[in-house]
C-alpha cells in the first residue's frame, strides 16, 4: 500500500514573526475563483460609485480683485504663478500653491483686455482699453519703488487680444486689425485686415510658430501666415466666435468658442466643416483652453459653468459650477495637466482639479495600483447601463438643467420642421439633409 | 634586508621559466636587443620565426572555425550557449485550464471596430493565461494525496486504521470518531476554509468545533428538532433549521436571530459570493435570505411538495432541487419557474451533488440508480446500479464521489469519464448515514450518522493548493476581517444569478432584427409597418362602393408592381453575379445534385 494524505506544514503558510507581512499563497485556478465576471462587475460598479463620491473638484477661490476678472495668463516657466487682469485695469500675480496674491499693478485705465507672458518668463505684456501695450517685468520692484512698465506702446485703436510668439521677440495684437509687433519697435511690422471688421482674439500656433488664427466680429475665423502679407483663408460661420485655442499636440486642430452655445473643433486644412461640434453649454461660450496633452479642453461659458470636453467627443465629460460663480469669462488649463483655473464676473478666480475624483498629493505604491485597477475596471464596464448611468450623472443648477431640456426640445422641433415641412415639400434633392457639422459653416474664403 | 631583496629578485626570475610572449617580440631587431642583455636561458627562448608561424596558424584556424560556425548558422561566442533559451514553455493543456471563453469568431464581420477591441483584449488575456499557467506549473507548493494498493489488493479493502497508521501523525489524527449516540443522527457542515466543523443532531444537539485541534467552540441544545445546519460566510455565524423557524447563532452559541419568515426549513445552502442563504422547506418553498442585510430576497413556491433534496452549483449559484417524482429542477432567485426541469429517476430523487467545475451533476434515486449528468447539455453521462441505493452523495474538490448506502460510505473515483466497476474506498460506520461532507482543502470526509460523527481519511479528495485571497485555512483574525470587508464590498447582487455567469462580459450585439422583434413584442404592434391604405370618403356620390374598391385596387396594384420590379431587378443582378462567378471557376466543388443538371449541348 502506498498512501499520501495532504498534510501541510503550517510554517509554510504562516508568517514567522509578527513583523513580517502575511503570506498569501495564490492559486489562479478558475474553479477556485468562480464568478469572476460578476465580481469584476461589482468592483467596477463600486469603483464608479466611489469616483462620484470622491469627486470634489473645487480647490480654492482666489479673491482680491475689485472688479470682474477679464483675462488670465499662465506663466511660461513657473507652474505656481498665474496672472489675472480685471475690468478696472488692475493686474494681479497669484501664487497658486499658497493661494495668495503676490503682486498688484494698476496697469491700465479701463479694462485689461489681454495678457501674455513672454516665452522666457521674465516679463509679460498687457493691453487695455486705454489703447496701450505695456511690458512689465516679472520680478516685483524693490520696496518703495513704484511699479513702472519696462515699455509702453501707444496704439491708434483699442486692442482686444494679445498673444506672443513661441520663440521670437514678436507678438500679435488684434483690434481693428491684426498687428504683428517687434518687441524693439513701437509700430507694428505687419498689419492684416480682410474687409471691415474687428477682432476679438488672436492666437499663435504652438507648433507652426509663424501661423496665427483670429476670431473676427463678422462671424469669421481668419488664418494668417506671419511671413506673408495677406491672410491665408477664413471660414465664415453662422454666429460669431469669441476665442479659439490651438491643440498643442496636434497643432492643425483648433477649437473655437462660439456665441451659439457650441464649440467647434476645426482642422486647419479642411475648414469646410468642423471635425467635431461640442454642444452642452446653454449660453454663449466665452473662452476655451486646451490641456497640455491635447486630449481635452476646458470651456467657460456665460451660463455660469465650465465644462471639460474630450477633444473628439460631442458632449462634455465634466461640468463645474458653484452657487456663487457668475458668468465665467476666462479659463486656463494648468501646464501640469492637473488643474483648471477660471475667472468669473464676481471678481474671483477659482482653482479646480482637472480630474474631479483624483487624489492629490503623493500616492503610495498600493494606492497607485488600486487607482489603476479601478480605472481599468471602469473602462471595461463603461457601457453597462447601470455603470454608465452612475458615471454620467452630474448635478446641474436648475437654470442649466431646464435650459438644456428646452434646447433639446427646440432642436428637435427645428429638425422636425426641416424634415417634415421644408424638405418633404421641396423638389427631391433641392434641400439636402445636413448633418450637425455642416449646418454651422456659411462659407470658406481663400 | 638587501640580501633578501636580491634573493627575492632572483627567485622571481627563476620562477618564470617560460617567458610570455610580448608584442615587441614579433620584430627581429628588438629581439636582438633583448637577447644579449637578458638573463634568459637560451634553450628556453622561443624562436621568433617559429612563434610567428605558430601565431599565424592559430589565427587562421580560429578564422576557419569561426567561418564554419557561421556557415552552420551559429554565432561564434566563446561562452557556452544556453541550451534552453527564453522562459520555460508551458504545455497547451496547462494553459487550457485558464482559458476564458471569448471568441472573436462569434462576432459578425461587419463589427470591425468591436472585433478589433475584442482581439486586443483577447491578446491581453492570453498573456495572463500564460502567466497563470506558469505560476501553476512552478509555484504551487503542495501535491495531491493518493492511495495505491499492492498487487491484487483493492484499495477499497484498506481500512481507515491502516491508512491512519501509515501516514504521519498530524494526518493520522484526522481520522477520528465522535461517539454521540444520544442526540443523533447528525447533519454536518464544514466552513469555507475547512477549519471549523458544525454538527447538528436531529434531537437538538448543535456543536461547532475546530476539528483539527479538536477544540470545542460551542455546544448547545436547542431543545427542538434540528433539520439542517450551515455555516454562513465566516466561522462567526451559522444557521440552524429547527422544527419551526430558522435560527442564526454565533460561534459562541448565542442566538442572534430567529427568522420567522422561514418556516419548516429542511435543507439549506449558502451561496458565499452572493451572501445568500437558500432554504428549502417542507411546504415546498425555496427562499433566499441575504445574510449581509438580513432581508428575504426571493421566495419561490416550487409547487413540488416537500423539498428535502438540495444542492448548489458552485460555479453559477443555481440551486438544484430533487423531487419525489424523479425530477431535478434548477432554480435561480430571479425566476418564479424552474430554469430547467430534468427527469432523472424512476421514483423519487434521494440525493443530488454538483461538482466544483459545475459541469457534472450526480444524482441517486429510489430506483437504486446513481446517475451522472452533463450540465452543459443536460444529458446523462453514466448510470450505475447500486444494490442498496445511495441515500446521500457528496463530491470533493478533486472530483471524488462519496455515496452513503445504509451504514456504509463508499468513495468512487472518476465517475463521469469511465464506467467505474468498484469503489475507491469504503468504510462502515455505526448507524445510518445522515450527512456527508468533504472537508475543503483536506483529504477528509465527514460522515454524520446515528451514533455520532466520523472523520474519514480519503487520500486525493482535497484540493492541495488553496487560494489565499479566497479562503485561507491559515488566516489570522486580522486577515479574516480584511477578507470579510473585501468580500462584502464585492457581494454579487442576486439578480446576476443565471445559468452562465460569464454572460455579463460577452458582447451584446443585438442585431437590428432581434431588436425590432423585441420592440414588436413589447409594444404589441410593429412600429415600422406601413399602415394600410384607407380610401378617403368622398362626398357627393363619388364614393360609391365600386369606386372605393377600384381606388383600393389601384394602390394595391401599384405596391405589387413595385415589389415585382425590385425582385426582378435583384434576380437579374444575382444571375449576373452567378454567371460571373461561374466563368471564373468552372469546375468548382460538385454537389450531389449536380448530376441532375442539364448538360450543355456538345
Amino acid at each position: 500500500m502506498k498512501v499520501k494524505v495532504l498534510s501541510r506544514n503550517p510554517d509554510d503558510y504562516v508568517r514567522e514573526t509578527k513583523y513580517d507581512i502575511q503570506r498569501v499563497p495564490r492559486n489562479y485556478d478558475p474553479t477556485l475563483n468562480p464568478f469572476e465576471v460578476p465580481r469584476e462587475y461589482t468592483r467596477a460598479m463600486n469603483a464608479t460609485k466611489l469616483e462620484r463620491v470622491l469627486a470634489k473638484p473645487f480647490l480654492a477661490s482666489l479673491d482680491g480683485h475689485r472688479d470682474a476678472v477679464n483675462c488670465m495668463a499662465k506663466h511660461s516657466t513657473s507652474l505656481s504663478t498665474l496672472l489675472s487682469g480685471a475690468c478696472d485695469g488692475e493686474v494681479k500675480v497669484w501664487n497658486l500653491t499658497k493661494h495668495n496674491c503676490v503682486r498688484t499693478i494698476q496697469a491700465h485705465e479701463g479694462f485689461v483686455r489681454g495678457m501674455v507672458v513672454r516665452f522666457c518668463g521674465t516679463s509679460f505684456y498687457s493691453i487695455g482699453d486705454d489703447k496701450t501695450i505695456k511690458q512689465w517685468n516679472m520680478e516685483a520692484p524693490g520696496y518703495g519703488v513704484e511699479e513702472e512698465p519696462i515699455n509702453t506702446i501707444l496704439g491708434k485703436t483699442v486692442f482686444t487680444g494679445l498673444d506672443h510668439h513661441q520663440k521670437n521677440g514678436t507678438f500679435a495684437t488684434c483690434g481693428q486689425t491684426v498687428d504683428i509687433w517687434d518687441e524693439q519697435r513701437s509700430t507694428p511690422i505687419r498689419s492684416f485686415s480682410w474687409g471691415v471688421e474687428s477682432f476679438s482674439s488672436v492666437r499663435f500656433n504652438p507648433v507652426e510658430t509663424e501661423l496665427l488664427a483670429s476670431c473676427a466680429s463678422d462671424r469669421s475665423i481668419v488664418l494668417y501666415d506671419m511671413r506673408e502679407s495677406m491672410p491665408l483663408k477664413k471660414v465664415i460661420m453662422t454666429m460669431r466666435s469669441n476665442t479659439l485655442s490651438w491643440n498643442p499636440m496636434e497643432a492643425f486642430y483648433f477649437t473655437c468658442a462660439n456665441e451659439d452655445y457650441n464649440l467647434y473643433t476645426y482642422d486647419m486644412r479642411y475648414l469646410e466643416k468642423p471635425v467635431t461640434v461640442h454642444m452642452d453649454h446653454v449660453s454663449a461660450v466665452l473662452d476655451v483652453d486646451y490641456s497640455p496633452t491635447g486630449r481635452e479642453f476646458v470651456s467657460a461659458s456665460f451660463d455660469k459653468s465650465i465644462r471639460i470636453f474630450p477633444k473628439e467627443n460631442r458632449n462634455s465629460r465634466e461640468v463645474y459650477h458653484t452657487k456663487r460663480m457668475q458668468h465665467v469669462v476666462c479659463v486656463k488649463w494648468s501646464a501640469d495637466n492637473k488643474y483648471v483655473m477660471s475667472g468669473s464676473d464676481e471678481m474671483n478666480i477659482r482653482l479646480w482639479k482637472a480630474n474631479a475624483a483624483e487624489k492629490l498629493g503623493v500616492l503610495s505604491h498600493r494606492e497607485k495600483l488600486a487607482a489603476n485597477y479601478n480605472q481599468k475596471l471602469k473602462e471595461k464596464f463603461q457601457y453597462h447601463p447601470k455603470v454608465k448611468r452612475i458615471a454620467r450623472h452630474r448635478h446641474l443648477p436648475k437654470h442649466i438643467f431646464t435650459e438644456a431640456k428646452e434646447h433639446t426640445v427646440m432642436r428637435e422641433a427645428r429638425r422636425r420642421k426641416y424634415v417634415n415641412n421644408v424638405r418633404k415639400h421641396s423638389k427631391p434633392g433641392a434641400v439636402p439633409m445636413l448633418s450637425e457639422r455642416e449646418k454651422h459653416v456659411v462659407a470658406v474664403v481663400k | 634586508m638587501a640580501s633578501a631583496e636580491v634573493a627575492l629578485k632572483h627567485t622571481h626570475v627563476e620562477k618564470k621559466k617560460k617567458v610570455s610572449e610580448r608584442y615587441w617580440q614579433g620584430s627581429g631587431e628588438e629581439k636582438k636587443d633583448e637577447a644579449p642583455g637578458g638573463s634568459h636561458v637560451p634553450g628556453d627562448q622561443p624562436a621568433p620565426l617559429g612563434s610567428q608561424t605558430n601565431q599565424q596558424t592559430r589565427a587562421s584556424e580560429k578564422k576557419k572555425k569561426y567561418k564554419a560556425a557561421e556557415r552552420h548558422g551559429k554565432k561564434a561566442i566563446t561562452r557556452k550557449p544556453d541550451p534552453f533559451p527564453g522562459s520555460a514553455p508551458v504545455p497547451e493543456e496547462k494553459r487550457l485550464k485558464f482559458r476564458r471563453k471569448m471568441k472573436i469568431d462569434q462576432l459578425p464581420q461587419y463589427l470591425t471596430k468591436l472585433r478589433r477591441v475584442v482581439a486586443s483584449s483577447q491578446a491581453e488575456s492570453e498573456i495572463t493565461e500564460k502567466e497563470s499557467a506558469r505560476h501553476d506549473q512552478l509555484l504551487l507548493q503542495e501535491d495531491a494525496g493518493f492511495l495505491e494498493g499492492d498487487e491484487d489488493e483493492d484499495t477499497c479493502t484498506i481500512s481507515q486504521e491502516d491508512i491512519a497508521d501509515a501516514v504521519d501523525i498530524t494526518a493520522g489524527a484526522k481520522y477520528f470518531n465522535l461517539n454521540l449516540s444520544q442526540f443523533g443522527p447528525y447533519r454536518l457542515d464544514y466552513s469555507k476554509t475547512g477549519r471549523q466543523l458544525l454538527l447538528g443532531g436531529r434531537r437538538g444537539h448543535v456543536a461547532c468545533l475546530d476539528w483539527q485541534t479538536k477544540q470545542l467552540l460551542c455546544e448547545i441544545n436547542v431543545m427542538e428538532t434540528v433539520n439542517d445546519v450551515k455555516w454562513l460566510h465566516s466561522e462567526a455565524m451559522y444557521a440552524v433549521a429547527q422544527k419551526k423557524w430558522l435560527y442564526i447563532y454565533d460561534s459562541s452559541g448565542i442566538e442572534l436571530h430567529c427568522i420567522r419568515k422561514f418556516n419548516d426549513v429542511l435543507r439549506m445552502q449558502f451561496l458565499p459570493y452572493h451572501f445568500l442563504l437558500a432554504t428549502a422547506s417542507a411546504t415546498g418553498f425555496l427562499q433566499y435570505l441575504d445574510v449581509s442585510v438580513g432581508k428575504e430576497v426571493a421566495a419561490v413556491g416550487t409547487k413540488a411538495g416537500r423539498l428535502d433534496v438540495m444542492c448548489q452549483n458552485p460555479q453559477n449559484a443555481i440551486i438544484h432541487l430533487g423531487h419525489s417524482n424523479g425530477t431535478v429542477t434548477l432554480w435561480s432567485p430571479n425566476q418564479k419557474e424552474a430554469i430547467v426541469k430534468m427527469l432523472c429517476h424512476h421514483g423519487g430523487v434521494r440525493s443530488v451533488a454538483v461538482d466544483k467545475t459545475g459541469t457534472y451533476m450526480v444524482t441517486s434515486g429510489m430506483d437504486k440508480k446513481l446517475k451522472v449528468f452533463d450540465l452543459r447539455s443536460f444529458k446523462p453521462f453514466q448510470s450505475y446500479f447500486l444494490p442498496a441505493g445511495a441515500s446521500s452523495l457528496a463530491l470533493s474538490h478533486r472530483g471524488l464521489l462519496s455515496a452513503a448506502t445504509g451504514d456504509i460510505v463508499q468513495v468512487y473515483r472518476d465517475v463521469w469519464n469511465t464506467p467505474v466497476k468498484k469503489p475507491y474506498m469504503a468504510h462502515k460506520v455505526h448507524g445510518a448515514v445522515w450527512g456527508l461532507h468533504f472537508c475543503p482543502y483536506e483529504d477528509v470526509l465527514g460522515v454524520g450518522h446515528g451514533e455520532g460523527f466520523t472523520s474519514m481519511l480519503v487520500p486525493g479528495a482535497g484540493e492541495p493548493n488553496f487560494d489565499g485571497l479566497d479562503s485561507n485555512p491559515y488566516r489570522s483574525a486580522k486577515q479574516r476581517q480584511e477578507w470579510e470587508v473585501k468580500a462584502l464590498l464585492e457581494k454579487i447582487q442576486p439578480d446576476l444569478i443565471s445559468l452562465d455567469p460569464g454572460k455579463l462580459s460577452q458582447v451584446d450585439y443585438a442585431t437590428f432584427k432581434q431588436k425590432h422583434q423585441d420592440k414588436v413584442k413589447v409594444l404589441g404592434y410593429d412600429p415600422l409597418a406601413r399602415d394600410k391604405f384607407k380610401p378617403r370618403m368622398r362626398k357627393k356620390g363619388r364614393s360609391s362602393t365600386g369606386g372605393v374598391i377600384r381606388r383600393k385596387n389601384q394602390v394595391a396594384h401599384e405596391d405589387k408592381r413595385e415589389i415585382i420590379i425590385t425582385t426582378l431587378k435583384e434576380k437579374a443582378e444575382s444571375a449576373k453575379e452567378r454567371k460571373k462567378n461561374n466563368n471564373g471557376q468552372t469546375s468548382a466543388v460538385r454537389s450531389a445534385l449536380d448530376r441532375f443538371k442539364k448538360r450543355a449541348a456538345p
